[in-house]
């Protein structure tokens, strides 16, 4: 953001305006006179490691200059960055030297949320917490002890959660987020998307984006890949309520009504099979249940849709040609973040359902099918809980889900909301206060529980709320375990320190192994130091450690990710085929076929409240880096000119750019005040915030105050009942003027 | 071997068509040039037109133009904003005065004081340059939308671009000749 630095010149300029007459000539002729700059910032030597700004996990090189990191740089030996990092990761230094850190343990010292505390020794806090632990577990067993987390680090934590013996282990990554995608493709292709998605941006020749605001949503390899895309020349279709940074690159913007996705994706495959413009040849050899889809989809024309989407007709016609003018090179990007209306696993289903149309599952520039580098578990005991997890009601809700649900964990805190109740939290990483929905539900729950404890490297609101806070190293301070996705180009990576740990902090590692050991369970950690695992993870994937540890990273072989290599497609579904039409769902007692639902559309007055990212922040987790902060640093409300001409409230004086206003939803709660983004860039009937802002902790000395949180707002959801992700763009707010 | 009789012209093609405006360049840069926290020599600039929803945007990654015939050098009273290396604009800090002279001077706002006094600007990274590397926000682009180079080389990146891409420069009504060109 400019906005600093412009106001800065501003200053400057009128002050110079008389100095500016007295200007001499150039002078050349001083050419070798000046010294040229140097600001010395590489490092005496260098760390290879990955990043943990986000989740994206990219390969990064730490200078560390007379003990302190003084920069970090891509790895341009890491697949996932080639030398490249987003602007997020070029934060990590300010993370680490983040005044405002966790600094040493500490234990609450009134009630649970006023953010009192008492600074004690680690031993203090690790027999506080390994008391309370044991004593949650002899009086209600194991199995009512959570861990929520959100992480690499997290692994430590789920091996002490099996150790301690329960199965409730969640990440709000499923349930609020991606779960909905990875249960459709697995319905329909017999495997989940995982991360790095299985998609080939790079060669696609039309990427269709719906709802992804790819470039805003800074996940470094696959922006590197858009722009190379569009660097040969790919077309973008871009589905948004907003003119996202994406819809500015694309050929056609289609800023459809929020919520009625589902009737635009299947008017273009009524177009495409009406048309025959499908892969006629691909569907008959993969798919199955073509015949009951051309009669679903009949009459859903694009006439039909119209109304609905407010897409005209015609356009819509376009566009499905244009998408399957590139078949199979034709991308329909599944997005990441996918809990929206509630309805998100159907909407993914008609994803993939029109990738399949297209035939570009398995092929070249659509859907590939990459394999990691082998990388084998280190041994150890056996996970021992005969319990299941206590995230829904009734054994029998969201039959397809395939992870544990944050938000139900969450829920069977309360008493009486599951077939068993928790009574005691680990929090590692994440932000519940943030990432889970209706913040007050998740407050109820923390004031039934007998224990919490939250491991995390800023004081975040979910410490404030905590018994005993651990304060952990950053990324740059300590070992984490190796990591091998499935990518095209197969990699390990390895995560090691840059610099010893400050303050009191401990890595993960350490502190899961404490506990481990207080708890009687150390059997589980037969190791005391963690390259013990990971060297002996690296040697019987038949490398040598010390050369893994000096790159940072190992390539493995290529392997054929797509037909066009010569690779053998096989779907691990059920008819063994790509399910166009699911038995699965069917069987379970929901459409086999997407259907369009209408959702509630907001009242007179009031506004859709949409999310999402700024390029430069992974949500709250990096709101307090004062570095990242200097760019963009707080959130505004993005509101349409036209809508914002005509508030309630606005009358003797109209809605201006850049004023402080609060948004107040449909309960009645309020949000902190937040810049409005007066723009063209939106429709009238929703508005925008980006995720994270509007913190509240009183440790969080720059974040705090900082914009308005759009998880305070989200007080209701629509929960998918397929696999019980919380729909979250199904809130709606009024804008209300606070200054005078 | 060519001969190097050509003065070497250091110049830069910033793709906007590939960026998406996620300032990992002003940011690379800040990090690499160990700069103040409210100091920028690089930033991005979001242009919108229309009305909704017929709009139409373009992102470009900006820095100082480093002019051939620059207006800060040429106001600049103390000699401190001088031709360097390829023609690169720099401010020596120890004749630098910090009179604003150039920064009411410069057509593109790309100065600003440093909290120590001086006039501090984009520097193209001259002190990595001169070791043979990549600029820094350049070396570090995701999207590849920042290309730099001597653009006196025929054989040069940047040279090959500015052939085969259209680009535009800003506000050439100054007459500075600019060394940045926004492909188009
Ligand atoms: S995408 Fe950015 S923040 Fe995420 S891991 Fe990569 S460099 Fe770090």
């Amino acid at each position: 953001m400019p906005f600093t630095r412009r106001q800065f010149i501003r200053i400057g300029a009128a002050a110079g305006g008389v100095a500016a007459a007295s200007g001499l000539t150039t002078n050349w002729w001083n050419l070798q006179a000046h010294e040229i700059p140097d600001p010395k910032t590489d490092g005496d030597h260098v760390v290879p490691t990955f990043c943990e700004l986000c989740f994206w996990k990219c390969g990064v090189l730490a200078h560390v200059k007379n003990g302190r990191v003084t920069k970090i740089v891509g790895n341009p030996a890491h697949p996932l960055s080639r030398g490249r990092i987003c602007p997020r990761g070029t934060g990590a230094a300010a993370l680490l030297y983040d005044p405002d850190r966790l600094k040493q343990p500490l234990l609450r010292r009134s009630k649970r949320g006023q953010q009192v505390f008492e600074a004690v020794s680690w031993s203090a806090a690790l027999d506080e917490t390994a008391k309370q632990m044991d004593a949650i577990r002899t009086k209600y067993g194991p199995e009512a002890f959570a861990l929520f987390t959100h992480g690499w680090g997290g692994s430590w934590f789920t091996r002490l959660m099996q150790a301690y013996g329960s199965p409730n282990i969640a990440a709000p990554s499923y349930a609020q987020c991606r779960g909905p995608r990875d249960v459709a493709f697995t319905m329909t292709f017999g495997q989940g998307l995982g991360s790095p998605e299985s998609i080939d941006i790079e060669n696609a020749r039309c990427i269709t984006l719906l709802g992804s605001h790819l470039g805003e949503n800074m996940h470094n390899t696959q922006v590197q890949e858009f722009a190379e895309a569009i660097g040969k020349g790919a077309q973008l279709v871009v589905v948004d309520p907003r003119f996202s940074t994406a819809a500015s690159k694309a050929k056609y913007w289609l800023p459809i009504k929020p919520g009625t996705d589902i009737a635009l994706l299947l008017a273009w495959m009524n177009v495409i099979i009406d048309e025959k413009r499908y892969d006629a040849e691909y569907v008959t050899k993969y798919a199955t249940g073509f015949d009951e889809l051309t009669k679903h989809v009949a009459s859903k024309t694009p006439e039909w849709a119209y109304p609905i989407t407010g897409i005209p007709a015609e356009k819509i016609r376009e566009t499905a040609r244009f998408i399957a003018g590139f078949r199979p090179a034709s991308l329909i990007h599944p997005g990441r973040h996918a809990t929206w209306y509630g309805d998100d696993t159907q909407r993914m289903r008609a994803v993939g359902i029109l990738a399949a149309l297209l035939g570009s599952w398995g092929r070249r520039g659509g859907y590939i099918l990459p394999s990691a580098m082998e990388l084998p578990k280190y041994p150890g005991k056996a996970a021992h809980t005969a319990a299941v997890a206590a995230d829904r009601k009734q054994p029998s809700l969201y039959p397809l889900a395939d992870e544990t649900l944050a938000s139900g964990v969450c829920d069977a805190t309360i008493p009486g909301q599951s077939s068993y109740q928790l009574h005691g939290w680990l929090v590692y990483g994440t932000n519940l206060m943030q990432s889970l929905p209706d913040p007050r539900n998740t407050e109820k729950a923390i004031q039934a529980l007998d224990f919490i404890a939250a491991i995390d490297v800023l004081p975040a609101e979910i410490t404030g709320w905590s018994d005993v806070v651990l304060p952990e190293s950053t990324y740059l301070e300590r070992y984490d375990d190796a990591w091998s996705p499935a990518y095209k180009q197969p990699f390990i990576a390895v995560r090691q320190p840059a610099v010893q740990p400050m303050y009191d902090s401990k890595p993960g590692w350490w502190i899961a192994r404490q506990l481990a050991e207080r708890l009687g369970v150390d059997d589980y950690f037969d190791w005391t130091d963690p390259r013990q695992v990971i060297d002996w993870r690296l040697k019987a994937a038949h490398q040598d450690p010390g050369k893994v540890f000096l790159n940072g990273v190992v390539e493995g072989q290529r392997v054929p990710v797509c037909e066009e290599d010569g690779l053998q497609l096989s779907f691990d579904t059920p008819s063994k085929k790509i399910e166009l039409h699911s038995a699965t769902l069917a069987a379970a007692g929901f459409p086999p076929i997407p259907d369009y639902t209408p959702h509630e559309e907001p009242p007179a007055g009031m506004f859709r409240l949409l999310f999402g990212r700024a390029p430069t922040h992974t949500f709250g987790r990096t709101t307090n880096n004062r570095f990242l902060g200097s760019v963009y640093g707080e959130n505004e409300v993005w509101i349409n000119s036209i809508a914002a001409k005509s508030l309630a409230g606005f009358e003797d004086r109209p809605l201006k750019n850049g004023e402080y206003i609060v948004l107040e939803n449909q309960d009645g709660i309020r949000s902190a005040k937040v810049k409005a983004k007066v723009t063209e860039r939106i429709r009238g009937d929703a508005v925008y915030l980006v995720h994270g802002w509007g913190h509240t902790s009183n440790g969080l000395k720059f974040a705090k105050g900082r914009g308005a949180s759009d998880s305070t707002l989200v007080t209701r959801y629509a929960t998918d009942p397929i696999m019980g992700g919380t729909g979250m763009s199904v809130n709606f707010v009024r804008v209300v003027r606070v200054e005078a | 071997m060519r001969f190097n009789v050509i003065k070497k012209r250091y110049a830069m093609a910033v793709d906007t068509r590939r960026c998406v405006g996620c300032s990992a360049c002003s940011l690379a840069c800040k990090a690499e040039n160990d700069l103040p926290i409210e100091g920028f020599r690089s930033w991005v600039e979001t242009e919108t037109k229309g009305t909704f929803p017929n709009l139409a945007m373009e992102i470009r990654s900006e820095r100082c133009e480093q002019c051939s015939n620059a207006a800060c050098v040429s106001n600049c009273p103390t000699g401190a904003s001088h031709y360097s290396k390829g023609g690169v604009v720099l401010v020596d800090r120890d004749l630098c005065t910090g009179c604003k002279a150039c920064v009411a001077a410069c057509p593109f706002s790309a100065r600003y004081i440093h909290p120590d006094g001086y006039a501090d600007k984009c520097t193209f990274c001259l002190h990595r340059v001169e070791r043979g590397q990549q600029v820094a926000c350049a070396e570090n682009c995701p999207t590849k939308s920042l290309t730099f180079g001597d653009a006196n080389d025929p054989e040069s990146d940047i040279a090959r671009l500015l052939r085969e891409r259209q680009w535009k420069q800003l506000d050439t009504a100054a007459g500075t000749k600019p060394n940045l060109y926004y492909l188009v």
